[in-house]
């Protein structure tokens, strides 16, 4: 939980630029794919899940047409779990529909090293064979450490590699939305 | 050869004496008591500011010789007898094969004194190879030296055959000794039936296996006159049917064990099977009935059933692991820790539990007693140095006690027996 | 949900209620990957777990076994007759023995009460309690309350009744632990003679009456009979036995429509339970084997990972 005070820190996104930058990207993601055909929208948990939401309720709104959205744990995943001292909290994926030859969008909310995506694939990649997986993140602050990039981004921010950049949105952690950029000590 | 015990405080079973004294021993013997005794070219040992007691006779040892010498021996067993502050040790007979003629318990005493630490007595099997069939042959055991017969591990469960062994012994004049167990009452049971023993999902050893057998030997022994002894008793139950037996003028005398009245049940939730024993540990209610038993008087001596078992038969898991621990090396300890500390027993009375009356219950009339005359067999200690008990501190073969961590106060300095140190803490 | 600290699981008695209900949700996304076409993720790849048994199982090592694989990790059984353990090793050497082949967690069944706990003392390997003597059986308490909480949504102010031999049941007496933990109500039913002492201490009630039983609750659990105690006269006959305390279709009309039945199987069909019970719709009893390898893949993903 994003806990104010603690670090230095300074607002990147306030709560406007967020719901444009989920407009914008609805509208690539729609452009890109030539309408809603076949197309399926994964969240990555946790605020991965409150984006794809809020992207998929924004192509209803543009297309008036509903796109199911899944929700993916990646924990099970990750590539450190031989390292970690715990093992972190496993919650439920929740994908009901069938991933074969659709056109799946995921969605984090940060793109860094590229790990959690690498999970992600993995993780579709055991529900099914989808025919494109396309990526779309609220903010790319770089420093990747594996060859993926993302299809859509609401912002990119070129940030130093101890810095954190912290994702605040209402649904998930109760205040406005916002982006900041923390300083570590 | 002559021993000069200086500046003794000498503790009877009938109290502590206000003079520090001296005490001479000349040929196993205690010559003379007094203030500043000389003697030349004895030796002298200076006991300044520590008691001196008889010393201490368990009624209730396993040595395992012969047959499982990989759990003790006579000589490691003495070893720790000494250790502890015994100078006699009665050995019951469940060896392999079993002390139940003449040739073993001829063995026994002179293995006992070929070790020459402390007195050995070979307790008697009451039936040929403890089988519960025949009777052994009680004069030929009796002349060659058997004070006791027993059949411990298991009771007597024929009825007719424990009338017949009490009346037979009588008139041998040797005491019979009982294990009270009910074999299909307590069955496979590992632990007291129980809060506990539900709680932990373990097989249950009723309190009741063991007050059948006391209820109908105390029916036998009124009926008969006769006399006899409880081994090991453990339940509020038995304490309160040996008190009425008692009370009825029937020739009952009952020992419990230090770890009776020093552990409950509880502590079985460690799965440690060195908490493994026959009679299981029982609640806080029978350990409490036990400390009053012993200071009422119900209970007349404190037993160890020093039961060694080897490391790896104890690494077992409890069903299967042994039952038993040792005990002749923690028992003063737990004594002085658990009853007199507790004002649960004097210092004396403590000494008469573990001296004079178990010498009054065998017949020994020169033990259990310091007094001119008698044997030589003292206690040296100091009541109240506390000392950790250590699994690499036991002198016995076997380090199967639940005590090692604890710490008890009651700590045995020297051990005399037929005149010779037998142990010295230095 | 926090941290989970305990490397080893033992028994439900040691676990809070807070961590039963983080084993229950997390064994309820492990159900979801059970329910993939491809049932597998790699959480514990590159894990050992080992399945030490000294008792016969083939349910609950087959579930143990599944969930390990299900995580990726390798997976061995080793049965070990009691025969062998006679012949000087004890169980401490055959258990250092495994570990010392570098095995990360040992799930072991044993016929004598306490054995987990004296492995858990001895070694360093998560020791995963899959059985032992009469005392506990924690996996398949967590699983049962997993069935009864996916089914009933919760387990606070539930009444679950537990009929046959409870006194040689370990299931019995993890399930009176943990379900009291959690709110249930449970009351035990069987013959006096197979009733535990002070069960009611562990927040039992005792009923003779197995149609009061069935009157009063929402869950029935039934527990194998073992045709053993008839011969130790634990009870007179088992045809008696099925007389007055088998479940049938008859019987369960005295109770609510929507009682629902568990068995923690292999079942006697026709002395504690009869086909038409065991197969009907308010039998829930192969769900709890399909819900026990989720309970074991969350139990094995948290003691593998837990921080102490």
């Amino acid at each position: 939980m994003y806990k104010k005070g603690i670090k230095m820190s300074s607002k990147l996104m306030d709560s406007d630029l967020v719901r444009r930058a989920i407009i914008r990207i609805a509208h690539e993601i729609l452009e890109k794919n030539k309408g809603t055909d076949q197309l399926c929208i994964i969240g990555i948990r946790t605020r991965g899940v409150v984006l794809a939401e809020r992207i998929a309720k924004a192509i209803h709104e543009i297309e008036g047409k509903p796109v199911p959205v899944g929700i993916l744990d990646i924990n099970l995943y990750r590539d450190d779990l031989t390292l970690v001292d715990y093992h972190p909290v496993v919650r439920e994926t929740l994908i009901t529909f069938d991933v074969n030859d659709q056109k799946l969008v995921l969605v984090d909310d940060v793109l860094f090293t590229g790990r959690t995506i690498r999970a992600a694939l993995d993780a579709i990649m055991d529900f099914g064979r989808p025919s494109s997986i396309q990526l779309a993140v609220l903010v790319d602050r770089g420093h990747r450490e594996l060859p993926i990039r993302a299809d859509y981004v609401g912002k990119n921010f070129p940030t130093a590699i101890k810095q954190n950049v912290k994702v605040v949105l209402n649904e998930s952690d109760h205040q406005e939305d916002a982006v900041y950029l923390e300083e570590n000590n | 050869m002559m021993l000069l015990i200086k500046n003794a405080k000498i503790v009877n079973s009938d109290g502590i004496d206000d003079r520090i004294k001296d005490i001479l021993i000349q040929d196993g013997k205690i010559v003379k008591i007094g203030e500043n005794l000389k003697s030349d070219g004895a030796d002298i040992i200076d006991a300044k500011g520590k008691f001196v007691s008889p010393g201490f006779i368990d009624l209730h040892a396993h040595f395992r010789q012969p047959g499982q010498e990989y759990k003790e021996t006579i000589e490691t067993g003495s070893a720790a007898a000494a250790k502890g502050g015994f100078t006699s040790v009665f050995c019951m007979p469940n060896t392999k094969p079993p002390i139940d003629n003449i040739a073993l318990v001829d063995f026994i005493i002179r293995e006992g004194k070929r070790v020459g630490l402390v007195n050995v007595y070979p307790v008697g099997a009451i039936t040929k190879g403890q089988q519960d069939e025949e009777l052994t042959d009680m004069f030929e055991m009796r002349r060659a030296g058997c004070l006791m017969l027993s059949d411990d591990g298991k009771s007597v469960h024929n009825s007719h055959l424990m009338r017949m062994a009490l009346q037979y012994s009588q008139m041998v004049g040797i005491l019979i000794s009982e294990h009270c167990e009910d074999p299909l009452l307590s069955k496979t049971g590992v632990v007291n039936e129980g809060y506990f023993s539900t709680l932990l999902g373990m097989k249950g050893d009723p309190a009741v296996s063991e007050t059948t057998i006391i209820s109908r030997d105390i029916e036998l022994a009124h009926y008969l006159d006769c006399r006899i002894h409880f081994a090991h008793v453990s339940t509020k139950r038995s304490v309160e049917l040996i008190r009425r037996a008692k009370t009825d003028g029937v020739k009952v005398s009952a020992e419990a064990c230090p770890h009776h009245f020093s552990l409950t049940e509880k502590e079985i939730r460690s799965f440690n099977t060195n908490l493994k024993v026959k009679p299981p540990l029982r609640s806080e209610e029978d350990v409490a009935e036990i400390k009053r038993g012993l200071k009422d008087g119900t209970i007349d001596c404190i037993a160890t059933d020093h039961a060694p078992h080897s490391q790896e038969e104890k690494e077992l898991d409890f069903d299967q692991a042994p039952s038993g621990m040792i005990g002749l090396e923690t028992a003063f300890g737990l004594g002085i820790t658990e009853l007199v500390d507790a004002k649960i027993l004097t210092l004396p009375q403590l000494i008469d539990k573990m001296s004079a009356s178990p010498a009054k219950i065998t017949g020994l009339s020169a033990k259990g007693k310091i007094a001119e005359g008698m044997d030589a067999d003292l206690t040296v200690f100091d009541s109240e140095a506390p000392w950790q008990v250590k699994a690499a501190g036991f002198a016995s073969k076997s380090k199967n006690s639940p005590f090692i961590g604890k710490t008890l106060k009651g700590l045995v300095l020297a051990t005399i027996c037929g005149g010779n140190v037998v142990y010295n803490v230095e | 949900m926090v941290e989970w600290n305990k490397r080893h699981l033992l028994d439900v008695e040691e676990l809070t209620k807070e961590e039963i209900q983080q084993v229950l949700d997390t064994a309820k996304s492990f159900k979801e990957v059970s329910s993939r076409d491809v049932k597998k993720v790699p959480a514990l790849r590159g894990k050992t777990v080992v399945m030490l048994f000294f008792e016969p199982s083939t349910r609950t090592r087959t579930s143990f076994e599944l969930a390990a694989k299900r995580l990726s990790a390798d997976t061995i059984n080793i049965a070990v007759s009691s025969s062998s353990m006679s012949k000087g090793e004890t169980i401490l050497d055959t258990a250092r023995n495994v570990e010392a082949m570098n095995v990360d967690a040992i799930v072991v069944r044993h016929g004598s009460s306490g054995v987990p706990q004296i492995l858990a003392n001895n070694l360093k390997s998560s020791i995963i309690n899959a059985g032992d003597g009469c005392r506990s059986h924690p996996t398949q308490a967590l699983l049962d309350m997993f069935t009864i909480k996916e089914k009933l949504g919760k387990l606070e102010g539930i009444k679950v009744g537990i009929v046959g031999d409870i006194m040689h049941s370990r299931v019995a007496r993890s399930n009176v632990v943990g379900l009291t933990k959690m709110g249930v109500e449970v009351t035990v039913c069987g013959p006096s003679t197979l009733i535990p002492f002070g069960i009611e201490k562990l927040g039992a009630k005792v009923c003779y009456s197995v149609e009061e039983v069935i009157k009063r609750s929402d869950v029935l659990m039934l527990l194998r009979i073992q045709k053993e105690r008839q011969k130790e006269n634990y009870f007179p006959s088992i045809r008696e036995y099925a007389m007055e305390f088998g479940v049938n279709a008859e019987r369960l009309k005295k109770g609510k429509k929507e009682l629902l039945i568990m068995h923690p199987g292999p079942m006697n069909r026709g002395i504690e339970i009869s086909s038409d019970v065991a197969d009907g719709p308010q039998s829930l009893i192969l769900e709890q084997v399909t819900n026990g390898v989720a309970v074991r893949m969350a139990v094995l993903y948290l003691a593998l990972g837990a921080k102490e």
